[in-house]
C-alpha cells in the first residue's frame, strides 16, 4: 500500500510539472480534468507493465528478515529450504467424504432395518417344554425376572433406557439454545457496560426513571393493590439513596461545584438543586416494614430503578452467586414451572469478571433442571394423551412408573404372543430358506435359524444315524425341516451340490473360521462298501459329531477373547483410599482421584492374530531363546536391521558346500604350523626397511601385500 | 576353486588373437565375480544344443506307469560341464578352449539359495555400514552360485506316475506298477500277513534303511526291509501304542500301555521311563534329540534321548491327546484336540505357541509336510483341510470326504497319503513341496484291513501301512526324495559310518529351548532387549550418548561469522527441523483419524446384548 502511495504522489507530482508544462490557451475544464486522473491511472499501468517486462512482476513472498520468536506451521515460509512450499504440503487433506458416505450407508441401512424384533426373538426360544420347565417359567414371569438375559430385569433395563436418543438431542438443542441466547445477552450487556459516556447514562436513568413513573401510574389505574406495592418498592429505592449520602454536598463533585459556584450560575443551580433534593430526601421520614422485603423477584425489579452503585452491589449479592442459586432454583422449582418465561432473565444480567468462572456451572444446573421439568410435564402429557406402550419411563417419576411398567408388561405378553405365532410360520419357513438358501433371509434370520436346530438336536438323533454319509450340522436342521425331503432319493444324487450350498450356510451362521476357500463337490464315488462293524463305528461316530460342534466355535472365541485380555498390559492404580478425602468402609475414593492416579500402560504393537478369528497365537516371548539372540549392535550398525541382514546367510557346512564353508569360516590371519613368529619390530611396520625380517604371517589376502613384503617373502622362501 | 586345465580344442585362429590381446580383468578377488556376471548372461550358443542332446526324453504316452527311481538309467549331468579357466590358454597342440570362462548358471537356481530378504527396506546408512552389507551381499551371491553348481551332483530324478490321455491314475492298481517296475523296485512291493497281533504301527528310521513296527497285542520287530533281514522281533506281552525309531536304528521307543520302554536293535530293553506313563503318540526330533511323547493323561512330554533327562512336561489341558505329529521343519509339535482345534508347542514355552481352530468336531489327524509350509488335518465332521502355515494358518483347500480320515501323512515331495477306513488315498501337487490338490486322487489302494499306522519311507518311493492285517509296503511313485545326502542320512551306510554320524549329529545338538515358530527368528536382533539395555545406559549416564549433537554452526571467515548470521543460521537449521516434524505428523494424522474411526465403528450397539 505504501509503494502505491508513493507511487500515486509522484505520479502527482510528474502531473504537476505537466501542468505547469502545459500551455495557458488550454483551459482546464471539470471533464478534462477527469480525463486527465483517467489519463493517470493509464499511465500507472503502462509503468506497471514496463516494470514487468523484466519479469519481475511476481508477488513478494512475505520474507522474514529478522529472527522471530517463534515460528509456527501457519506462516512458514520457504526461506531457507530452497523449495517451493505447497499449501496442500502443510494442510493435510481434510477428510474425504467417501469415508462418510460409507457410514451414512450403514447408518441407512440400520436405520431400514426392524432392530425392535430382535429382542422380542428371543422369547421365543423359552418354550416350556416339560411341567417343570413350565412351572419354573411362570414363577421367572410373575416376578418379572429376566428369563434369557440373567443380567438385567424388566425394571433395571428400564431404568437403562430412561432416555432416548431423540429425547438426549431435543435436550440438547434446547440446551444449546439457551447458551447461545446467555451468550447474545451477555455480550450485549457486557457492550453497554462498558459505554461510559456520561450523557448516555444520564439519558439512560432518566428513561428508565420515566418508564418507571409510567407504569406505576398504568399500574395505578389497573391494580391498586400491586400499584401500592410498587410504591413501596418506590419508597425503598428512595430510602437506598438516603442512605447512600450522595445528595450531601460532601462529594468531590460537590465539593468543585461549590468553589464555582461564586461565579459560575450554572454551578450555583447544580448546588440548589443537588441541595433540594437532599432536602427532599432527609425530609420525610417514614418507617419501612422491614418484614416484608423480598429476595428475589423483588430486588431483581427494583434493580431498574436503584442507582448503579447500589445495583452493582446487589448483583453481587443476588444473581450470580452459585450457592444462592442452587438453593433457590432447587426451591422454587414449583414456582418457576409456572412460568417458564422467567428462565433467561437471570442469563441476561451484566456479570461482574470476578465470578465469570462460576456462573457457568451454576446457569447450566438451572438450565437442566428447568428441561428436566418440562420434559416430566410432557412426559405427563403424553401419558395422558394416548396410552402406548412405547413410551420411556421416567426414572424419576415414581407415579408414573408403575403405570408404565403395567404397560410394558401387556405389551410384552402381546409381543410373545404375537411371536410365537411367528415362531410356527418361521420355523416352517426355514426349510424353505434351507433349500433356497436365500443368503439375504439367512442374514435377517440368524437367530430363528439356529435356536430350533440347537432344540432339537437331541430328538432327532436317530434319524441321524439313518442319515448315512451327510453333513453333520445340517442334518438336524433338515430332519427338522420335513422328514420326507430327507427321505426323498433324489435328495443324496443331489448331494453335493447340496452340500455346498450348506456350507455357505455354516459360513453365514459362524461368521468365522469356518469359511473353506475352494470346496470342491465329490467328484468321484468312493469305491468302497463299508464293512458292517465299520456301519457300526460310523453310527458311532455320526452321534459323536451331533455331539460335538455347534459350541466349539464359541468356547474357541472365549478362549481367544480371555488370551487377549491376559495378555494386554495393565493400567497400575496408585490411589490411595482415604488419602486426602474421608475413607472408611464403603467408601470409593472419588473417579477424580481414581483417573488421576491411574497409570495408563501404552498400548503394546497388534496382536498378530488380530484378523484371524481361528488362531490364538501365543504373544509371550521365548526367554530362552531370546538368550540366544544377539543383543548388543557391533559397532558400524546403526540400525538391528542392517547388522540382521549381514548374518542373514547361513555360514554352516549344513547348509553350504564345502568349498563355501571353507571360505566363509576362514581366519583372518592364517599362520603356518612349525613357523616361529617373531613379535612385531619397527622396521616391519615403519619406515626404514631391514635387510631380513621373517615374515611367517600371511595374509588373508595376497593382493594386499605391499611390494615390499612380496620380495621378502621371495627371499624367505629361497633361504 | 582350483583351475583344472582342460583339454582344449580347435577354435579359429582370429578368435585366439582377439583374446589373446584382451587385458586381463583385473579383479579383487578371485574369479567369482567374472562367474556372477556370466551368470547373469545367457550362455554361449554351444550350450543349447547340448542341452539338448543330453537331456533324455520322457515316453510320454505310457500306458504302464514308470518310475525312474526304480528303472534308473545312466544319467548325465544336465548342464555342461564347468569351464573354470577364465583366460583362453593355448595348450601344446595349439587348441583352444572354445567355452573360455566359468560355465554360466542359471539365475534362477542361485536365486533358490539366496537368504538375505532383500524386500525389507533398510534405514539409511552410513558408508562404513554400507561397506559391511555389500560384503554380506556379495558373499550370499558367491555362496548361491556355487551351491547352485553343485545342484549337478543331485543326479536322481523322482519318480512319476503319468496314465494316457484321459485315464486317471487312481485307478492303476499296484499289481499294475509292480508289473511295470523294474525286479529291485517290485521287491519293495510287499505284504507282511500278521492277523494274530492286531492293527499295527510302523516307522521308517531316518535313513529309510530300516522298519520297526508293533502290533496292539504285543508284537514288535525291527527289519532291514530292503534285504527283508529281521533285526529283532519279540512280544513284550503289554499293548503297544506306538513305536518310533531314535536318531539311528539302533535303538527304538515303544510306547507301551503302562510305559515307555526303549530297546536296542537286538530287541533288548533299555530303558523303562516310567516318567512318561501311558504314553499313546510318539515322535522324534532328530536334530534335537528329543522324543516328545503324548500320553492320556494330557501330558505332552519331551525327552531328551542324549542326556536322558525330561527337558519339558507339558500339560495341554485338553483332556487325552492321541493325535501329534512334528513340523519338521521348525521342530514344533501339533497336537490334534477333541475339540476340533490343533494346537502348537515348544519345550520352552509353557503355553502353546498358537492354537488352531480346525474343525467343528475333534480332530483325528494332523500331517505337516517337510517344508514346515502346509499342514492337513481331518475331523470327526469328515473333513480334510490343509491350512497354511506360514503365519496366516488359514484353510487353503478342504474337501469333504465320505469317511473321515484317521491317519494323515506327508512325503518327502509332498504327497499327501489319508488312511480311511481300509483305503489309502494319496493326493498329489505340481512338482516338490507344492499344494497337494484335493480334487482326484492320485493313488488308491484298498487293503485287507483297517488302516492303523501310516508312514512314508525316506529316499524310497514307498509307504508303509500298518493295518489290522499286517503290513503292506505300497508303491508310491514321486513320494521320496531322489537324491540323499551321504553324510547325514546315508542308507547304505556301515556301522563305522553310523558310529561316526552319530558322533557328529551329538556335537551338532540344538538345545531344546531354541524350538519357535520360526527357527530364522533367531538370527535377528533381540529388540527388546537392545532397548531396554539402552534405557538403562541412557539413565545410568544421564544423557543419551547416541543422541544427535545440537547444530553448531561452524565458523566462517570475512565477518561473515557475525552472531546475526550464526543465529540466523542455527535458526535455518531449527526450522528445517522444525518443518519435518510437522510434515511427519500432518502425514499421521490421517492415520490417527483413521484409528480413531475405527472404535465409533466398532462401537457395540444396543442391541448387541441380544444377539446371543
Amino acid at each position: 500500500m505504501s509503494a502505491a502511495g508513493v507511487a500515486e504522489s509522484l505520479l502527482a507530482l510528474s502531473q504537476q510539472e505537466e501542468l505547469e508544462d502545459l500551455p495557458k490557451d488550454y483551459p482546464l475544464s471539470p471533464s478534462e480534468d477527469e480525463e486527465d486522473i483517467d489519463g493517470e491511472r493509464k499511465h500507472q499501468k503502462l509503468l506497471e507493465a514496463i516494470s514487468s517486462l523484466d519479469g519481475n512482476n511476481r508477488w513478494k513472498l512475505a520474507e522474514r528478515s529478522e529472527a522471530s520468536l517463534k515460528v509456527s506451521e501457519f506462516n512458514v515460509t520457504s526461506e531457507g529450504s530452497g523449495e517451493k512450499l505447497v499449501l496442500s504440503d502443510l494442510l493435510g487433506p481434510v477428510k474425504t467424504s467417501s469415508s462418510l458416505a460409507a457410514v451414512k450407508k450403514q447408518l441407512n441401512r440400520v436405520k431400514s432395518k426392524k432392530t425392535v424384533e430382535l429382542p422380542l426373538n428371543k422369547e421365543e426360544v423359552e418354550r416350556a417344554r416339560t411341567p417343570l420347565e413350565q412351572e419354573v417359567f411362570n414363577l421367572l414371569h410373575k416376578n418379572k425376572q429376566p428369563v434369557t438375559d440373567p443380567l438385567l430385569t424388566p425394571v433395571e433395563k428400564a431404568s437403562l433406557k430412561a432416555m432416548n436418543l431423540e429425547e438426549a438431542k431435543m435436550r440438547r438443542a434446547e440446551l444449546q439454545r439457551a447458551r447461545a441466547l446467555q451468550s447474545y445477552y451477555e455480550a450485549r450487556a457486557r457492550r453497554e457496560k462498558k459505554i461510559k459516556s456520561k450523557k448516555y447514562r444520564k439519558v439512560l436513568k432518566k428513561g428508565k426513571a420515566k418508564k418507571a413513573l409510567k407504569e406505576f401510574e398504568k399500574l395505578q389505574k389497573e391494580n391498586p393493590t400491586a400499584a401500592l406495592e410498587e410504591l413501596e418498592k418506590i419508597e425503598k429505592a428512595r430510602m437506598m439513596e438516603r442512605m447512600s449520602l450522595k445528595h450531601q454536598n460532601s462529594g468531590k463533585w460537590a465539593k468543585s461545584k461549590a468553589i464555582m459556584a461564586k461565579y459560575d450560575l450554572e454551578a450555583r443551580q447544580a448546588m440548589q438543586e443537588q441541595l433540594a433534593r437532599n432536602k427532599e430526601l432527609t425530609q420525610k421520614l417514614q418507617a419501612a416494614s422491614e418484614s416484608e422485603e423480598e429476595e428475589g423477584d423483588v430486588e431483581e425489579e427494583g434493580e431498574l430503578l436503584v442507582p448503579d452503585a447500589v445495583n452493582e452491589i446487589q448483583m453481587d449479592a443476588d444473581g450470580p452467586n452459585p450457592w444462592m442459586l442452587r438453593n433457590h432454583s432447587s426451591g422454587t422449582k414449583e414456582a418457576r414451572i409456572q412460568d417458564p418465561e422467567q428462565l433467561p432473565e437471570p442469563v441476561a444480567h451484566e456479570t461482574p469478571e470476578s465470578e465469570e468462572e462460576e456462573r457457568p456451572g451454576a446457569e447450566e444446573e438451572i438450565l437442566l433442571n428447568e428441561f428436566e421439568e418440562r420434559r416430566s410435564l410432557r412426559k405427563k402429557a403424553e401419558l395422558n394423551q394416548d396410552t402406548k406402550p412405547v413410551s420411556r419411563q421416567e426414572p424419576k417419576d415414581s407415579s408414573s412408573q408403575e403405570v408404565l411398567s403395567e404397560l410394558r408388561a401387556l405389551s410384552q405378553k402381546l409381543n410373545k404372543e404375537n411371536q410365537s405365532g411367528k415362531q410356527k410360520v418361521s420355523s416352517a419357513r426355514t426349510v424353505w430358506v434351507v433349500q433356497r438358501k436365500d443368503p439375504t433371509e439367512e442374514e435377517e434370520e440368524p437367530l430363528l435359524l439356529q435356536r430350533p436346530e440347537r432344540a432339537q438336536t437331541v430328538e432327532d438323533l436317530e434319524e441321524l444315524g439313518k442319515e448315512g454319509c451327510f453333513q453333520n450340522k445340517e442334518v438336524p436342521r433338515s430332519v427338522l425341516e420335513g422328514q420326507q425331503l430327507e427321505r426323498n432319493p433324489n435328495n443324496h444324487p443331489g448331494a453335493p451340490k447340496e452340500k455346498k450350498k450348506k456350507e455357505q450356510m455354516i459360513d453365514l451362521q459362524n461368521l468365522l473360521t469356518m469359511k473353506s476357500p475352494s470346496v470342491k463337490s465329490l467328484a468321484v464315488p468312493m469305491t468302497i462298501e463299508e464293512l458292517e462293524d465299520e456301519e457300526e463305528r460310523d453310527q458311532k461316530q455320526m452321534i459323536k459329531e451331533a455331539f460335538a460342534g455347534d459350541d466349539v466355535i464359541r468356547d474357541f472365541l472365549k478362549e481367544k477373547r480371555e488370551a487377549v485380555e491376559a495378555s494386554k498390559p495393565k493400567d497400575v492404580d496408585l490411589t490411595l483410599p482415604g488419602w486426602g478425602e474421608w475413607g472408611g468402609v464403603g467408601l470409593k475414593p472419588s473417579a477424580k482421584k481414581r483417573r488421576r492416579f491411574l497409570i495408563k500402560t501404552p498400548e503394546g504393537p497388534p496382536r498378530k492374530d488380530k484378523n484371524l478369528p481361528n488362531v490364538i497365537i501365543n504373544e509371550k516371548r521365548n526367554v530362552h531363546a531370546a538368550a540366544h539372540q544377539v543383543r548388543v549392535l557391533p559397532y558400524p550398525f546403526t540400525h538391528h536391521q542392517q547388522f540382521e541382514r549381514t548374518i542373514q546367510t547361513p555360514i554352516g557346512s549344513t547348509w553350504n558346500t564345502q568349498r563355501a564353508f571353507q571360505k566363509l569360516t576362514m581366519p583372518k590371519v592364517v599362520t603356518k604350523p612349525g613357523h616361529i613368529i617373531k613379535p612385531i619390530k619397527a622396521e616391519d611396520v615403519g619406515y626404514r626397511s631391514s635387510s631380513r625380517s621373517d615374515l611367517s604371517v600371511v595374509q588373508r589376502n595376497p593382493k594386499q601385500l605391499t611390494v615390499r613384503h612380496k620380495k621378502q617373502l621371495k627371499k624367505n622362501s629361497i633361504d | 576353486m582350483e583351475t583344472v586345465p582342460k583339454p582344449s580344442r580347435d577354435v579359429p585362429p582370429k578368435k585366439n588373437r582377439l583374446q589373446a590381446k584382451k587385458k586381463k580383468p583385473r579383479r579383487y578377488w578371485e574369479e567369482e565375480t567374472t562367474l556372477t556376471a556370466a551368470g547373469a548372461s545367457p550362455g554361449p550358443p554351444g550350450n543349447k544344443k547340448r542341452n539338448r542332446e543330453l537331456r533324455h526324453q520322457r515316453p510320454k504316452n505310457t500306458n504302464i506307469p514308470k518310475k525312474s527311481r526304480f528303472s534308473r538309467k545312466p544319467q548325465l549331468p544336465k548342464k555342461p560341464r564347468e569351464r573354470r579357466n577364465p583366460e583362453p590358454q593355448r595348450s601344446l597342440s595349439g587348441a583352444q578352449d572354445p567355452f573360455p570362462g566359468p560355465a554360466p548358471v542359471p539365475v534362477e537356481v542361485a536365486q533358490k539359495f539366496c537368504r538375505i530378504d532383500k524386500s525389507k527396506k533398510l534405514p539409511h546408512s552410513k558408508s562404513k555400514t554400507r561397506s559391511r552389507l555389500e560384503v554380506a551381499e556379495a558373499e550370499e551371491q558367491e555362496i548361491s552360485i556355487k551351491a547352485a553348481r553343485s545342484e549337478l551332483l543331485l543326479a536322481e530324478e523322482p519318480g512319476f506316475l503319468e496314465g494316457e490321455d484321459g485315464e486317471d491314475t487312481a485307478k492303476i492298481r499296484q499289481v499294475d506298477i509292480v508289473e511295470a517296475v523294474d525286479i529291485a523296485s517290485a521287491a519293495k512291493h510287499f505284504d507282511l500277513n500278521l492277523r494274530q497281533f492286531g492293527p499295527y504301527r510302523l516307522n521308517y528310521s531316518r535313513t529309510g534303511r530300516h522298519l520297526a513296527f508293533g502290533g496292539r497285542r504285543g508284537h514288535v520287530a525291527t527289519l532291514d526291509w530292503v534285504t527283508k533281514r529281521l533285526m529283532c522281533e519279540i512280544n513284550v506281552m503289554e499293548a503297544v501304542r506306538d513305536i518310533r525309531f531314535l536318531h539311528s536304528e539302533a535303538l527304538f521307543a515303544v510306547a507301551q500301555n503302562r510305559w515307555l520302554h526303549i530297546y536296542d536293535n537286538q530287541g533288548i530293553e533299555l530303558h523303562c521311563i516310567r516318567r512318561c506313563d501311558r504314553v499313546t503318540r510318539l515322535e522324534f526330533l532328530p536334530f534335537h534329540f528329543l522324543l516328545a511323547t503324548a500320553s492320556e493323561t494330557g501330558f505332552l512330554t519331551y525327552l531328551d534321548v542324549s542326556v536322558g533327562k525330561i527337558v519339558a512336561a507339558l500339560n495341554a489341558r485338553a483332556g487325552r491327546l492321541d493325535v501329534m505329529t512334528k513340523n519338521p521343519y521348525n521342530a514344533v509339535i501339533h497336537l490334534g484336540h477333541s475339540n476340533g482345534t490343533v494346537s502348537l508347542w515348544s519345550p520352552a514355552m509353557k503355553e502353546p505357541l498358537a492354537k488352531i481352530l480346525c474343525h467343528r468336531g475333534g480332530v483325528r489327524a494332523v500331517a505337516v509336510d517337510s517344508t514346515g509350509t502346509y499342514m492337513a488335518t481331518s475331523g470327526l465332521d469328515h473333513q480334510l483341510k490343509i491350512f497354511d502355515l506360514r503365519g496366516t494358518f488359514q484353510p487353503l483347500s478342504a474337501r469333504t470326504l465320505p469317511q473321515g480320515a484317521g491317519h494323515l501323512v506327508f512325503s518327502q515331495r509332498g504327497l499327501l497319503a489319508a488312511g480311511m477306513g481300509d483305503v489309502v488315498n494319496i493326493w498329489a501337487g505340481q512338482g516338490k513341496a507344492s499344494l497337494p490338490s484335493l480334487e482326484q486322487p492320485y493313488l488308491t489302494h484298498r487293503l485287507s484291513g483297517h488302516v492303523h499306522g501310516l508312514h512314508f519311507c525316506p529316499f524310497e518311493d514307498v509307504l508303509g501301512v500298518g493295518h489290522t492285517g499286517g503290513i503292506t509296503s505300497m508303491l508310491v511313485p514321486g513320494a521320496a526324495e531322489p537324491n540323499f545326502d551321504g553324510l547325514e542320512s546315508n542308507p547304505y551306510r556301515s556301522q563305522k559310518q553310523r558310529q561316526e554320524w552319530e558322533v557328529k549329529a551329538l556335537l551338532e545338538k540344538v538345545p531344546a529351548e531354541l524350538i519357535c515358530l520360526d527357527p530364522r527368528a533367531l538370527a535377528e536382533v533381540d529388540v527388546i532387549s537392545l532397548e531396554q539395555e539402552k534405557k538403562e545406559r541412557i539413565e545410568r549416564l544421564g544423557y543419551d550418548p547416541e543422541a544427535k549433537a545440537p547444530f553448531q554452526p561452524k565458523p566462517k571467515q570475512k565477518g561473515r561469522s557475525s552472531t546475526a548470521s550464526l543465529v540466523k543460521r542455527k535458526r535455518k537449521v531449527m526450522d528445517e527441523e522444525h518443518r519435518d516434524k510437522v510434515r511427519q505428523s500432518l502425514e499421521q494424522q490421517p492415520q490417527k483419524q483413521e484409528k480413531k474411526a475405527k472404535p465409533t465403528r466398532a462401537r457395540p450397539s444396543a442391541l448387541d446384548r441380544f444377539l446371543r
